[in-house]
């Protein structure tokens, strides 16, 4: 994944993120921190294309995201996977049909995925809820499925918003260590959190958003001592 | 168990209580007003075979007796080239085809009744009707030929008529369709906006979303299709069973043949796939203008 000079504004109203350059390796694992407000939602819309930047370019897999036809891009929007802050799970489906969501839009048979998505969600302690209504499942619970539900299809990137903000830190770290398996199979990991403890916790670079910019941060540590503004390789 | 639901949760929209029915009326209609073309038409070719190669010939009575010139008249037709037959209608003929206008009984014994000569003409090589005319007048005169031609002429333009007005019914029924589906569509799409915008962003394409609806307007056409179809033809042999039971030869015969029969279940079948494509089109239309 790479960012050019990308700028954003939503309509005349001020600009949102300015001169953004990064570049992500296959296979890297990054957090992405900043205070409320910074940009790091933003930043994660353009990542898995629901936003189109102003200004500059950016490139996934190799393509640039400007030129993708809407096909192309539902086809590119396969490679990745996506916790949202709010979770955006389908209420009327069950736990099960959730998690299966990617993998019956990506044409695979259902009673073929069953074992498999019923196993990730024993994973994420969901084993007695599979069949259970979103509305019916806690704030936890709900975030666990929507995990589960990101990482099913097993995606090339994997982009998580405040993942692990209704889990208790037990559960978070859990999380954080399934995160970590699917990076060592080779998935490259953005999460955005504001946990700057569990942060700490991992010898991950940290993508620092502040006042629209970004800075590489080697650590966990707050910009200015240890980072780099630009790009990250 | 991972495919029991859809992904949109269409059949709670107001659309899956509403369009079964719409599409029933319509269907009801569409059938009815094939049934009426289909039995006109009949109408039309049962009198046309009747009294094809057929004429009437009035001789008016006369004042000083009239039965020799209807003599000349029945002898000058049977001579006559390209006729094959001509026969005089006995007194109880014509007293049957008067009971309904006269009653029965001999009241108009005493008047002066015209003679009627049915005539069969050779359907190949018929008689030159003017010449026939011409010469029937100068036997008997008052004298009328009657080929029906004038009458079913008529009917055929009403049944043509008929056959019309069901062709626009038809047509009304399917754009009818196509804009409630359009409406219905549209609404679906705004309703499920953020489930749709999620399907996309877990890599839906446009066709699986529209899939989605295509199959819910297919579903719910059908539904409604097969309703106004049994309505139709409950109808149908009802007012089937009423005309049988009255005299009135001139009215349609609504009973069908089994080809025509097996022809119904085509229009709710037709219904339901324009609903289908109209679905899958306006989907696709639509999300296709998002960025």
């Amino acid at each position: 994944m790479r960012f050019e000079d990308v700028s954003l504004r939503y309509g005349a109203g001020p600009e949102i993120l300015r001169h953004v350059d990064f570049h992500l390796e296959p296979g890297s694992f990054h957090f992405m921190a900043g205070p409320s407000g910074a940009g790091k939602s933003s930043l994660l819309k353009m990542m898995y294309l629901a936003q189109r930047p102003s200004n500059g370019g950016i490139q996934m897999f190799g393509r640039d995201v400007a030129g993708l036809s809407r096909s192309e891009a539902a086809l590119m929007r396969r490679r990745i996977g996506v916790v949202f802050q709010d979770f955006r799970l389908l209420d009327h489906l069950s736990a099960l049909e959730n998690v299966a969501l990617p993998l019956r839009i990506g044409g695979q048979r259902a009673d073929k995925v069953r074992k498999h998505v019923a196993e990730l969600l024993a994973w994420v302690g969901l084993a007695d809820h599979l069949h259970a209504l979103p509305p019916t499942l806690s704030g936890g619970q709900q975030q666990r499925v929507a995990i589960a539900r990101a990482v099913v299809a097993r995606p090339n990137l994997l982009l998580a918003d405040e993942p692990t903000g209704n889990v208790d830190d037990r559960i978070a770290v859990r999380l954080l260590y399934l995160f970590e398996e699917l990076n060592k199979l080779g998935t490259t990991i953005v999460i955005a959190t504001h946990n700057e403890t569990l942060v700490s916790r991992f010898s991950h670079p940290v993508l620092r958003l502040s006042a629209g910019e970004i800075r590489l941060s080697r650590s966990a540590s707050p910009p200015g001592g240890q980072s780099t503004k630009g790009s990250a390789a | 168990m991972l495919l029991r639901r859809t992904d949109l949760p269409l059949d709670r929209d107001a659309s899956g209580r509403f369009l079964p029915w719409l599409v029933a009326v319509m269907v009801y209609l569409a059938a009815l007003a094939l049934i009426c073309a289909i039995g006109a038409n009949k109408v039309v070719s049962r009198w046309d075979q009747g009294l094809a190669g057929r004429m009437t010939v009035q001789v008016p009575a006369s004042e000083t007796g009239d039965g020799d010139r209807a003599g000349e008249v029945l002898a000058a037709l049977q001579a006559m080239p390209g006729v094959r037959s001509a026969e005089a209608l006995g007194a109880e003929e014509i007293a049957r085809l008067l009971e309904p206008w006269l009653g029965t009984g001999s009241a108009y014994q005493d008047l002066p009744m015209p003679t009627l000569i049915a005539v069969r003409i050779d359907r190949a090589a018929p008689p030159d009707m003017a010449q026939l005319r011409h010469q029937l007048t100068q036997i008997a005169p008052g004298t009328v030929l009657d080929d029906h031609q004038s009458w079913l002429g008529k009917l055929l333009d009403l049944a043509r008529s008929v056959q019309l007005v069901a062709v626009l019914v038809v047509g009304l029924v399917g754009a009818s369709a196509v804009t409630m589906v359009i409406f219905a569509t549209r609404m679906g799409l705004s309703v499920h906006g953020r489930v749709i915008e999620l399907l996309h962003l877990v890599g839906a394409q446009d066709s699986y979303v529209a899939a989605q609806f295509q199959a819910h307007a297919l579903r719910l056409a059908l539904r409604g299709g097969v309703l106004g179809l049994l309505l139709a033809i409950l109808t149908v042999l009802l007012v089937a069973n009423l005309l049988r039971q009255s005299d009135a030869v001139a009215l349609p015969d609504l009973s069908l043949l089994p080809l025509e029969w097996s022809l119904l279940p085509l229009l709710p079948l037709v219904v339901a796939l324009i609903a289908m494509v109209t679905a899958r089109l306006t989907v696709l239309r639509t999300l296709g203008r998002m960025p």
